[in-house]
């Protein structure tokens, strides 16, 4: 990233600061500020639907540090999201566990599920990968299907309410507070780690593997390392859209959910933590935008009426995708850089 | 012959015939595959398309079978020449991860489209052929199974022809072999791979008509094109003999494992089987039987 002018580092200390200036962290303390005052400027839908795009970030970041920084396909992101939300149901419903023992089982069991496809899948790249995360998707569907015993199958699991200090967070509102503060720390973790030797090594492996295994990156490390952490996410957010939905159902976890959080790292900017958050935000609004789309329609066209399902979302999902993949590779992220430097230039345009 | 037998060699002699629409679906993949790099995710929407259209066709227009197939494989290619041009061409020269999800995009999008345009109400097919089944040394198969047999036979025969004699086919083939060589040849690159687009989808328009006649034609029907999946990898992702083998072998094991194992597991391990013997074969042999194997050393 380009260092704006006027800018004098002295110290190494000032080059590893996170918030690099001081209009940054102005900003940033307004957005986090914003965000606190939110459930008492706005109505409880839109509290909801940040409440859905805190859990699609953490997952999507997961899978833009496996599929964005190390470069590794993965058409399987919703079989960990699913383990990490049966974990999460499992572990709340039958067995009484706390929320502070749910979501890091959920992390952990899904991140060794993570390394258990991971290692097999080292030798695999480009297509053969995505096939082989993709088939394990399917797996991972069928068993939820099937094995009854544990997932109850297609009657689902209902969540209990979780407990924070003994105190239920029983609403939207109140889960609100605790989706934003598991997401900022997803968010700065995940920042953290693209910067240290792991993000480095992640983005060598992507940019050309056997370039990286030549400069002295673990290849085999490294990406079962991404696999792991990816799933890690992935396991994380499933087992907050467990606590966020109440009930799971094996339907919610099919291959379009993996596909979906494909879109939200390619529309958000592939290789780019900001770029997943712009995804999430960007993909959890679209229905509302389509739903307002498909109302005047009917206006304009009676014939449409009732018309409207989810069919209209999942087709805007894939003429996304393309779009973005012909027009704007480098996503919603790529568009903010544009917008940002054209300001900061300003009036020159370099 | 004696029981045990006859119920194995039932159930390889159906899942020959289940085989034989894999291998035709895999034929779709291998053909852009080969020519162009591409896996095309949106195959199984295409054949979906062509069940949906022809459907349309024989009971909407009362248009006869032949005609209303011949009009299905048209439109069809059509159609696969316009995808290559309009969303194909833009990607070329950028990364695979990329151009998968150009094709997965549009996956979904078709068949959300054609949700909307056709509702998800399970359709069924007024199927040409008769209804009586013939027997075979005590095997019993429909009259179906055996012209999709044929027809798969029939489809390899031609294509062999194609390849090996035909003017476009050597163009095609040579621009398999090597772009930038061909094009130094006078073969234009671009037409290859707009018409190598155009016949794909045209097989796998047949495989949508047939599958049309063996089960229900919902939006589930695109599906069936991931289950080919395994029979393309079995082969070696950029043979024909490869893609035809794999798909009838794939066929026979999924009937075998759901004919023995349904038993013991309970339902649906037909389903499931291919997508398990996928994850084997990538782990065993990712070249699979005939794929060429790339070397790598560091």
């Amino acid at each position: 990233m380009a260092i704006r002018s006027k800018t004098f580092r002295e110290t190494y200390y000032e080059d590893i600061k996170l918030l690099q200036t001081l209009w940054i962290k102005i900003w940033i303390g307004l957005f986090i500020l914003g965000l606190i005052v939110a459930p008492f400027a706005t109505d409880p839908y839109v509290i909801y639907l940040i409440n859905l795009s805190c859990v699609a970030t953490v997952a999507a970041l997961g899978l833009n540090l496996l599929t964005g920084f190390t470069g590794q396909i993965s058409l399987g992101h919703a079989a960990f999201f699913a383990i990490g939300a049966y974990c999460t149901a499992i572990l709340a419903s039958d067995l009484r566990m706390p929320y502070w023992v749910c979501l890091p089982a959920s992390g952990f069991f899904a991140a060794f599920t993570g390394l258990l496809v991971g290692i097999p899948c080292l030798r695999l790249k480009g297509l053969y990968l995505a096939m082989a995360t993709m088939s394990f998707g399917v797996v991972v569907e069928y068993v939820v299907i099937t094995w009854e015993g544990v997932t109850k199958g297609v009657r689902g699991i209902g969540i209990p309410t979780p407990k924070v200090f003994g105190y239920p967070l029983d609403s939207n509102e109140k889960l609100y507070y605790f989706l934003l503060a598991v997401t900022a720390l997803a968010i700065v973790a995940a920042t953290n780690l693209v910067r240290t030797r792991i993000g480095r090594a992640f983005i060598a492996i992507r940019d050309r593997d056997i370039a990286a295994e030549v400069m002295g990156v673990n290849l085999t490390k490294y990406k079962v390392m991404a696999f792991a952490i990816g799933s890690f996410y992935a396991g994380v957010a499933g087992g907050l859209y467990a606590y966020l939905m109440h009930y799971i159902h094996p339907e919610h976890f099919t291959f379009l959910l993996s596909v979906q959080y494909l879109a939200i790292i390619i529309v958000g900017g592939l290789g780019s933590i900001l770029g997943s958050v712009f995804g999430a935000v960007f993909i959890t609004i679209i229905p509302e935008f389509i739903k307002g789309l498909a109302d005047l329609l009917t206006l304009a066209i009676p014939a449409l009426q009732d018309k409207y399902d989810d069919g209209w979302n999942i087709a805007a999902f894939g003429l996304l995708i393309m779009l973005f993949l012909i027009f704007e590779p480098k996503g919603l992220f790529g568009i903010w850089i544009r917008i940002k430097t054209c300001f900061k230039n300003w009036p020159y345009t370099y | 012959m004696d029981k045990g037998l006859l119920f194995f060699m039932q159930l390889v002699a159906s899942g020959i015939a289940l085989g034989c629409l894999y291998a035709m679906i895999a034929l779709g993949f291998v053909l852009i595959l080969k020519a162009t790099d591409i896996l095309n995710f949106a195959q199984g929407e295409v054949i979906m398309m062509a069940a949906f259209i022809c459907y349309f066709l024989v009971t909407a227009l009362h248009m006869p079978f032949l005609l209303a197939v011949v009009l299905t494989c048209l439109s069809v290619g059509l159609m696969g020449i316009l995808t290559e041009r309009i969303i194909l061409r833009p990607m070329i020269g950028e990364p695979v991860f990329a151009v998968v999800m150009v094709t997965i995009g549009l996956s979904i999008f078709l068949r959300s489209l054609a949700g909307i345009i056709f509702g998800h109400t399970n359709l069924v097919f007024p199927s040409p052929f008769p209804k009586e089944t013939v027997s075979m040394g005590g095997i019993i198969l429909s009259q179906t199974q055996i012209w999709i047999m044929i027809s798969t036979l029939g489809l390899i025969i031609i294509f062999f022809v194609f390849f090996k004699y035909s003017r476009l086919g050597l163009a095609m083939r040579g621009t398999a072999n090597d772009q930038h060589i061909a094009l130094l040849m006078g073969i234009s690159v671009k037409r290859v791979f707009a018409l190598i687009w155009g016949i794909s989808f045209i097989t796998g328009a047949i495989a949508g008509i047939f599958l049309a006649n063996v089960m229900v034609i919902n939006l589930g029907i695109s599906f069936v094109a991931v289950s080919a999946f395994p029979a393309i990898i079995l082969g070696g992702l950029e043979s024909i003999p490869g893609a035809i083998i794999g798909g009838i072998a794939i066929g026979v094991i999924e009937n075998l494992a759901g004919g023995y194992l349904d038993q013991i597991i309970g339902g649906g391990v037909k389903d499931v089987t291919p997508f398990v013997v996928l994850f084997l074969i990538l782990m065993v042999r990712p070249y699979g039987l005939f794929g060429k194997k790339e070397i790598e050393r560091v």
